[in-house]
């Protein structure tokens, strides 16, 4: 065990998702994130601890005084050798009467137990106070992101992965958590010690105290060289762990297909070639940081050679006594500790203050457009009007350009087109999860912008082929669609969304709790259930997606069913993939690389010859076209 | 754990010599005190200071020797703990590379992917943990005690009392904790799935207008994780502090008492101090312990994970005397097969028999659950069929071997997998040596040409991991093509159009129909349309075969199939 690892202020165990980060100088050397405004951020990250000013103040006098009572024990415990070694000198020379003097003795061991209760409490106090400090704040800031997601526009979210953003609200603020719950404390103690065992050294002999500083930049040079070159090692070993990730992840999810080309040998040649690479660069900054410890542990080592030696030959002169030996060894061994800490701690910071910008990144995100008046519709008719409605997800790209549609209440409105045409377009905007750039959409006659959102959306009922549910019973799921519905209402809404047979085969009936991907009921009952929450919202206007297709034949005539019986008497809008949903709608939107190309009734439309002709044809004849191939 | 360790069976010698250095490590390190107290009663007493340089530089001899143990067995130990990793990551990797699907199935793709890399990486990380600290905490734990017996045996009591005081506890704190930890843990993931689920259904909570219901979720979810968080750094706050008073006040027991043995003549002064540095290297050792004990389990519970990886043996193997058709046609035929899921209660499909042709194209429909993938999956031998058997050429696909069998087989799974490499890269998945008009030519039969040459590079376009890159459509083009370059005797076409748009599907399948005149080929397909014209329809139901023949046979003998049929067309497409 090395002596740097006895250092007797406040330190820590290490948490339970760090691994052993702050822990020695075991994590030293890693690559580190750095923030692009580190002044900044610390600012305003100081900004949330600010509220605990008292909390914080208290911790930093308890960490001062627990860390100054464990420094000056040594001295205090070196009088007491001291005073032993004198007496016992005295003997030595037979001096008469001479005997230790325990009275004294056990004074200063008094006055230690004292000191070394002190110091444990306070430290205790200090790591108990902030212990309520990180977690608070952490708190508040997850919560200030959520309610800032909640704010943010649908925008946001589709230029992102759920990724990307998850790491931002969990594992960034999980960092800083760690960071204010450890090495905050850790970074007073440390600067504390390396002072105040200066201070005490300097009070004993000047002369030793030169001589255990003069291996202070030995340590710094010896850090800094070694963490510089394993730096560029732990900088491979990602690289190359990356590559093996991708590669298992690649291989075992394109199992099947590397089975039935046969390609496991070739998987297995480059999946060894990265192991190898990760293997040499692993070994090699494993080698190099690890050689750290004991070359920090030599130079430590060298010092308390010195302080032996000097300290020996001093006694002999008489220019020190020998419990200053003794205390300076105890020093000379708090002295590394402090200085491979606070490096650490540099680095730790350095990635907090970073995650902490991350975070602020979410926060300092434009919200949605601030509602003004708010008209309410009591009683929607479901009359839907775009009036030269300009549009496009980036400013130079327009996607659509002074569209009018006029859509009566209780009309069907089929919108067909290719994957990726941008039919979901249509939706953002009605819902306005965008805004328009141009022109007005309007619903019975009230700009949409007039209302506040979330009265629109209550206008709108919603079944996409994206069923989202979440991890609750079924009735939760239902109960979704509005809130307080009764028991009665929801049975009701199952019943016609065709969907209360299968919940009552399920084990648990209505109670029976969806896991996590939902994966304990087939995709067609997903969709009856999220049909029953559209019925249980009874809006004026519908959105449908027709898109059915891992949905098993009878399933999908349920669906079928449970569409028409909802599209009874309201406005909807239907993503068609039915041939009769099409010919049968009031209106077709023919949607293409999202924009509106072409839009009338299906006899007008084949009439035109145009886009929706061809698509038509090909679509529903596909045989004539694979004829004349032939 | 303990099933995992015969990985270390190679590098035992270079363990062995680890352990040595580690020994000499801690020998010197415990030597040390030793000689200063020598400096101390020997040098400083009489004022020999020719004594103290000797016993100095000896002392630095010492220090050195130490070091440059230390680094030796901390080479070997990286060397160690990297090999191991290495060899450990090697085999399972070879070993999951000849799982089959019932044993994706059983263990989980996304679990596996953990398995082959975190879970490693974590033993891994324990390892060198293990070879730095583990050992070396028991033998200057020993060692102390040794040095600090020889040094005053009777001055060692005090660490009788301080040493079951120190165990104590670390033991009390760490069973208080660690549960708290594990909740705290459930807690986050309930946080994380909450906030999940926020942003996956984001359009669906605003269009309900049930954000404020779900801010209380979260909020639930955060208040409970921060209680706990609280809890359970306020317990850990108490840890450190009650170690460093016990260590503490060992030192003054030790000054106290070693004072009164001094005064008496039974020890030196120098001694007293040597005993105080042993006494903490001592303590400190149990620490290290405590800390390997909190370690452990998380890498065991890694270890468990990776040995199941092990255990699992992949039950479809390579007969010992394998066969090759005579033939080279590609007639497959089904006798009488039943299979079933393990576990499940109702076999996935049964009673299964049919033949399909050179030359032929077979079409499988039927609703989802109804068999169809279950089906075509027994023909590569991804799963073995539990009665019956299946032909190739009249041989049992049991009898040969899976390579020969598969390279018979051009295959188009349902979810389109792309590699990362380019999109030339990935065609000649299907046929390493395929030429540069082969490849072209599979591309152009797949409509696949067109979007090609519109990308930047062409062929030489790289696809990004998961072909994020690419569409739907445009993937699954890719994966049409990549079967067609093989030019096999047998096409599977597992539901491989349904991301196309209905005029690139009617394209593809008059190219495909002259392409694969030779070849079996059988279609999965959920659209009538696409099957309408095969030779041979087989309509699945509930596992069972519901009805074989051409469309129009189908149409009036077959219910389930027309059935089908009525909710995807108009009556006279029908007729």
């Amino acid at each position: 065990m090395s002596k740097e690892s006895q250092h007797h202020n406040t330190g820590h165990m290490p948490g339970p998702r760090r691994h052993g980060g702050g822990f020695g100088p075991m994590g030293m050397g890693m690559p580190v994130q750095k923030a692009k405004n580190f002044k900044g951020t610390l600012k305003r990250l100081v900004g949330y601890l600010l509220p605990y000013k008292v909390q914080l103040i208290s911790v930093f006098i308890t960490a001062i005084i627990s860390t100054v009572f464990s420094i000056v024990s040594p001295k205090i415990m070196g009088k007491a050798t001291t005073k032993l070694f004198e007496g016992l000198m005295m003997k030595v020379k037979g001096i008469p009467g001479a005997k230790v003097d325990f009275v004294y003795i056990g004074q200063i061991i008094l006055l230690l137990i004292g000191l070394y209760v002190l110091s444990a409490a306070f430290s205790f106090i200090q790591q108990y106070i902030m212990a309520g400090v990180a977690q608070k704040t952490v708190y508040q800031l997850r919560k200030q992101v959520v309610d800032k997601l909640n704010r943010l526009p649908l925008k946001y979210f589709d230029a992102r992965t759920h990724g990307e953003i998850l790491s931002r609200a969990v594992n960034d603020i999980d960092n800083i958590s760690t960071t204010l719950q450890q090495s905050l404390t850790q970074l007073i103690t440390s600067i504390v010690t390396l002072i105040g065992v200066i201070v005490m050294m300097l009070s004993i002999s000047p002369l030793m105290t030169l001589i255990v500083v003069v291996t202070l930049p030995l340590s710094f040079i010896a850090t800094a060289s070694i963490a510089k070159k394993s730096q560029s090692f732990f900088k491979g070993q990602q690289a190359a762990l990356g590559r093996l990730n991708g590669h298992v992840e690649e291989m075992y999810t394109g199992h099947k297909v590397i089975k039935v080309f046969g390609h496991e040998k070739k998987s297995i040649a480059k999946f060894e070639q990265i192991n190898e690479q990760l293997y040499q660069s692993g070994w090699k900054a494993q080698f190099v940081s690890g050689m750290i410890m004991p070359i920090m542990s030599f130079i430590n080592n060298i010092g308390y050679v010195l302080v032996s030696v000097a300290g020996g030959l001093l006694v002999t002169k008489k220019a020190i006594e020998i419990g200053d030996i003794q205390a300076f060894i105890q020093y000379a061994r708090q002295f590394s500790q402090p200085i491979t800490q606070t490096a650490n701690i540099a680095n730790i910071i350095q990635s907090t203050i970073a995650s902490a910008e991350r975070v602020f990144e979410i926060l300092d995100e434009t919200e949605e457009i601030p509602e003004a008046a708010a008209i309410r519709l009591d009683s929607p008719k479901g009359e839907v009007k775009f009036s030269h409605v300009s549009f496009g997800y980036a400013e130079n790209e327009p996607l659509i350009e002074d569209m009018n549609i006029d859509v009566k209440p209780g009309q069907r409105v089929a919108i067909v087109g290719p994957t990726g045409a941008g039919k979901t377009t249509l939706i953002n905007l009605l819902m306005r999860f965008y805004e328009v750039n141009d022109g007005t959409i309007s619903i019975d006659g009230v700009d949409t912008r007039d209302m506040k959102r979330e009265h629109l959306r209550s206008l709108f009922g919603m079944v996409l082929q994206d069923t989202w549910l979440f991890n609750s019973t079924i009735r939760d799921n239902i109960a979704y669609g509005r809130e307080g519905a009764t028991e009665e209402e929801i049975i009701a809404a199952a019943k016609a969304a065709n969907a209360d047979h299968f919940i009552r085969t399920l084990p648990e009936g209505y109670d029976t709790i969806l896991n996590e991907e939902a994966s304990n009921i087939s995709q067609g009952q997903k969709q009856l259930l999220t049909i029953a929450r559209a019925i249980l919202t009874d809006p004026a206007i519908l959105i449908l997606d027709e898109a059915t297709s891992s949905v098993d034949t009878r399933t999908e005539v349920q669906i079928q069913k449970a569409m028409n019986h909802l599209m009874k008497g309201r406005t909807s809008f239907i993503i068609a993939h039915r041939l009769s949903t099409i010919r049968d709608a009031d209106l077709i939107l023919v949607m293409n690389h999202g924009t509106v190309i072409e839009k009338g009734t299906h006899e007008e439309l084949l009439a035109k010859g145009g886009f929706y002709a061809d698509l038509y044809n090909s679509q529903f004849t596909g045989r004539q076209i694979g004829n004349v191939g032939v | 754990m303990l099933k995992i360790t015969k990985f270390l069976k190679p590098f035992q010698l270079t363990i062995y010599l680890v352990l040595i250095l580690v020994l000499l490590q801690s020998l010197a390190e415990l030597y040390l005190p030793t000689l200063m107290s020598d400096i101390v009663d020997k040098g400083v007493v009489t004022g020999n200071t020719h004594y103290i340089w000797k016993i100095g530089g000896l002392m630095l001899l010492v220090a050195a020797g130490e070091m440059i143990c230390a680094i030796i067995s901390s080479f070997y130990s990286a060397k160690v703990a990297s090999g191991f990793g290495k060899s450990l990551r090697s085999r399972i990797f070879t070993h999951v590379s000849n799982f089959s699907l019932h044993e994706f199935d059983k263990l989980g793709t996304a679990s596996l992917i953990t398995r082959t890399t975190n879970d490693i990486t974590q033993v891994q990380q324990v390892l060198v943990m293990m070879l730095r600290m583990m050992v070396m905490a028991p033998l200057m734990c020993i060692g102390g005690i040794i040095m600090a017996l020889t040094k005053d045996a009777k001055l060692t009591l005090v660490l009788a009392v301080s040493i079951p005081v120190l165990i104590l506890t670390i033991f009390t704190i760490q069973r208080k904790a660690i549960p708290l930890f594990k909740a705290m843990q459930v807690k986050l993931d309930k946080l994380n799935r909450v906030l999940r689920e926020n942003l996956t259904g984001i359009r669906v909570i605003r269009s309900f207008n049930r954000t404020d219901h779900e801010k209380e979720r979260f909020n639930d979810a955060n208040e409970d994780l921060m209680r706990t968080a609280i809890k359970v750094n306020k317990i850990m706050a108490s840890m450190w502090p009650i170690m460093m008073f016990v260590m503490n006040i060992t030192t003054v027991a030790v000054v106290w008492f070693g004072s009164i043995r001094i005064s008496n003549g039974h020890m030196q002064v120098g001694d007293m101090m040597a005993f105080i540095q042993y006494a903490m290297q001592i303590m400190f050792s149990f620490l290290m312990l405590s800390m390997m004990f909190v370690m452990i389990p998380r890498a065991s519970v890694s270890a468990a994970r990776i040995a199941e990886v092990l255990e699992t043996s992949a039950d479809i193997q390579d007969p010992s005397k394998p066969v090759l058709p005579p033939a080279h046609k590609g007639q497959v035929e089904f006798q009488d097969v039943a299979f079933r899921y393990p576990g499940a209660e109702m076999p996935a499909i049964s009673n299964i028999s049919f033949k399909m042709n050179p030359g032929e194209v077979t079409a499988i429909i039927g609703g989802t659950g109804s068999g169809k993938s279950t089906l075509i999956n027994l023909i590569p031998r991804f799963y073995d069929v539990d009665s019956g058997k299946v032909l190739i050429d009249g041989v049992d696909v049991r009898e040969m071997s899976q390579e020969e069998l598969r390279k018979k087989i051009g295959f188009v799974p349902q979810q389109t997998v792309l590699f990362t490499g380019t999109i030339a890269e990935n065609i000649r998945y299907g046929k390493e040596e395929a030429t540069d008009d082969e490849v072209k030519h599979a591309a152009d039969i797949a409509q696949a040409s067109e979007f090609i040459s519109n990308m930047p590079d062409g062929f030489a376009t790289m696809i990004a991991q998961g072909g994020t890159n690419v569409s739907g459509g445009q993937k699954q083009r890719l994966s049409i093509a990549r079967a067609l370059v093989r030019n096999p005797l047998i096409y599977i076409f597992d539901d491989s159009f349904s991301a196309l748009d209905f005029k690139t599907d009617a394209k593809l399948r008059a190219a495909l129909k002259e392409e694969t005149a030779e070849a079996a080929v059988l279609i999965v397909a959920q659209r009538v349309s696409t099957i309408m014209d095969a030779d041979q329809i087989i309509v699945l139901d509930e596992g069972k075969i519901a009805g074989i023949g051409k469309h129009k046979e189908l149409m009036e003998t077959c219910s389930v199939y027309r059935e089908i049929v009525m909710s995807q067309l108009s009556e006279e497409e029908i007729a």
